[in-house]
């Protein structure tokens, strides 16, 4: 399993660098890759849905689609593509240090 | 007397009922409810709208399928009551339990698509086919089909059987192909995932069949809306993509009197461990198949694997003993793939899509995570192993938990 180390923290990633460990993941690793994934600044708006993905999956043991996001944690769908540009289930997911939304293949 | 009530009387309802029919002692009754007496062979609709099965041949009667010591009951379920142990139907029969099993399944919810079910939209140009009328439909429509941009959608997961919008766009190609048209029609599949295959194992080793088949790919589609005046799907980033036949798979939800009840999530899908398929709202409540919140695919073969655990953790629970069996997510699936040929999946909880082969004895060996003809085969002689094999109880030359047998780990270059 391949590791990932930034500013001294090593931590497990699969081969597409999400975490495979939810507990090595924090705020401060999170906003070094959020970087790395084009958002610049992590506002209290980026913050909100991460925190609730956080929340939601240590119930559910799945990351959360971006319907539940809408229905469930009550953020809009359209805000969640401007936060997090093109891809925001798969940004949030990664930033979130949870396991991206797949399919079963 | 003591009762178990189990709550539909599809694939995994009929399963369960036939085992703990033989499981369970004679005094104890056992009754099934559905909402009519069709039993559906649920794999076969993808092969209806290319009129390979004609919608007849995937119906029986579901009382049929029961074993005679199981009571059925043909009424629809409007509520669960789980303090006083009674669900009451929409006759208004009320039946008590000792213990309900949920098996209801999932129904495709076309109504919360804004859009969607607009006349000039529904069932003119877009359908479904997790529906039999709909592959019915679908298959008019593919047939008088002219031509012109086909898109293959997916509302949001889960799905049940989710790879069969893949299969789709495969045994489309392969249609179009036939009737020498493939040239007029562009087929592109539109999934919220990040593409068609989200895990590396299964992308490294099928990511060019998209391509080999000149089938696009749009990725991180999430769907705001149908825009009936442009027939097109808008996404919540502003993309429009234009059809002039969507087929689509809606948003999959569990039954509307889970939700009702209290007893589901948002999605109306009942929330168990994932390894008991106890409800975390009734130690009397256990639920199995697509009606679960458990995060392995809704597929037949998946609650098949269940069963066999379910049958011993109730027993367990009447005993007042703790529950014993874990079910480990197993999940596997033969992937129809066009031309004659299939691939077959083979994964659970903790374990990625393997390549090599399965099982190593009876029923074998099948190629895993390989195109062959040899899986499309047993793709079509699982429909008589269904009704008469999987249906009554009988057992199946396949484990239920997973076996690393014949198989080549993920990462490992053969």
């Amino acid at each position: 399993m391949p590791t990932n180390t930034i500013d001294g923290h090593t931590f497990a990633v699969n081969d597409e660098g999400f975490f495979t460990n939810r507990e090595e993941w924090s705020e401060d690793l999170a906003v070094i890759l959020a970087d790395l994934v084009g958002i610049e600044q992590m506002t209290e708006a980026h913050w909100a849905p991460l925190r609730f993905m956080r929340e939601d999956s240590a119930k559910t043991g799945v990351t959360p689609t971006l319907r539940r996001m809408q229905a469930v944690g009550g953020f809009d769908v359209k805000d969640l593509f401007a936060l997090y540009p093109g891809k925001p289930a798969k940004k949030m997911a990664y930033l979130a240090g949870l396991p991206k939304p797949v399919g079963c293949v | 007397m003591s009762t178990v009530v189990i709550l539909g009387a599809g694939t995994v309802g009929t399963m369960l009922a036939n085992k703990l029919r033989k499981a369970l002692p004679h005094d104890w009754s056992i009754t099934v409810v559905d909402k009519d007496d069709e039993h559906h062979y649920q794999p076969g609709y993808l092969f209806v709208p290319f009129g390979t099965y004609t919608p007849e041949r995937v119906v029986r009667s579901r009382k049929a399928q029961l074993d005679r010591g199981v009571d059925f009951v043909i009424d629809a379920v409007a509520h669960v009551d789980p303090v006083h142990q009674q669900v009451r139907l929409a006759s208004g029969r009320q039946l008590s339990y000792q213990w309900l099993i949920i098996a209801s399944g999932t129904v495709p919810r076309a109504d919360q698509t804004p859009g969607l079910l607009d006349e000039r939209v529904w069932r003119t140009s877009a359908f479904d086919f997790y529906t039999l009328d709909g592959a019915a439909a679908l298959q008019d429509a593919l047939e008088s089909f002219e031509g012109g941009r086909l898109l293959v959608h997916i509302t949001e997961m889960p799905i049940k059987c989710p790879v069969a919008p893949l299969e789709f766009a495969f045994l489309a190609d392969d249609y179009f192909r036939k009737r020498r048209m493939r040239h007029k029609v562009d087929i592109t599949y539109v999934t919220p995932l990040d593409g068609a295959f989200t895990k590396p194992v299964a992308s490294a080793a099928l990511g060019d069949l998209l391509e080999d088949k000149s089938i696009r790919v749009a990725p991180d589609f999430a769907i705001s809306h149908v825009d009936p005046e442009k027939q097109a799907i808008v996404g919540y980033d502003g993309r429009e993509l234009p059809f002039d036949l969507l087929v689509t798979v809606p948003l999959n939800m569990g039954q509307q009197f889970i939700i009702d009840s209290g007893l589901g999530d948002d999605l109306g899908f009942v929330p168990v461990d994932k390894h008991t398929l106890r409800s975390q709202i009734s130690d009397r409540i256990f639920a199995i198949g697509d009606a679960t919140n458990v995060p392995t695919s809704k597929a037949g073969a998946v609650a098949h694997f269940e069963v066999e655990h379910l049958v011993k953790n109730l027993e367990a629970a009447i005993a007042g003993e703790p529950l014993p069996s874990k079910f480990d997510g197993h999940a596997n699936c033969f992937v129809e793939s066009g031309h004659g040929k299939a691939l077959l999946l083979d994964f659970n909880y903790d374990t990625e899509p393997l390549r090599g082969t399965f099982p190593a004895s009876k029923v074998g060996p099948m190629k895993l995570l390989g195109e062959s003809r040899l899986n499309h085969i047993g793709k079509l002689a699982f429909e008589k192993i269904y009704w008469n094999m999987l249906l009554p109880g009988k057992p199946l030359p396949v484990p239920t938990e997973m076996s690393m047998a014949g198989k080549i780990p993920a990462g490992h270059r053969s």
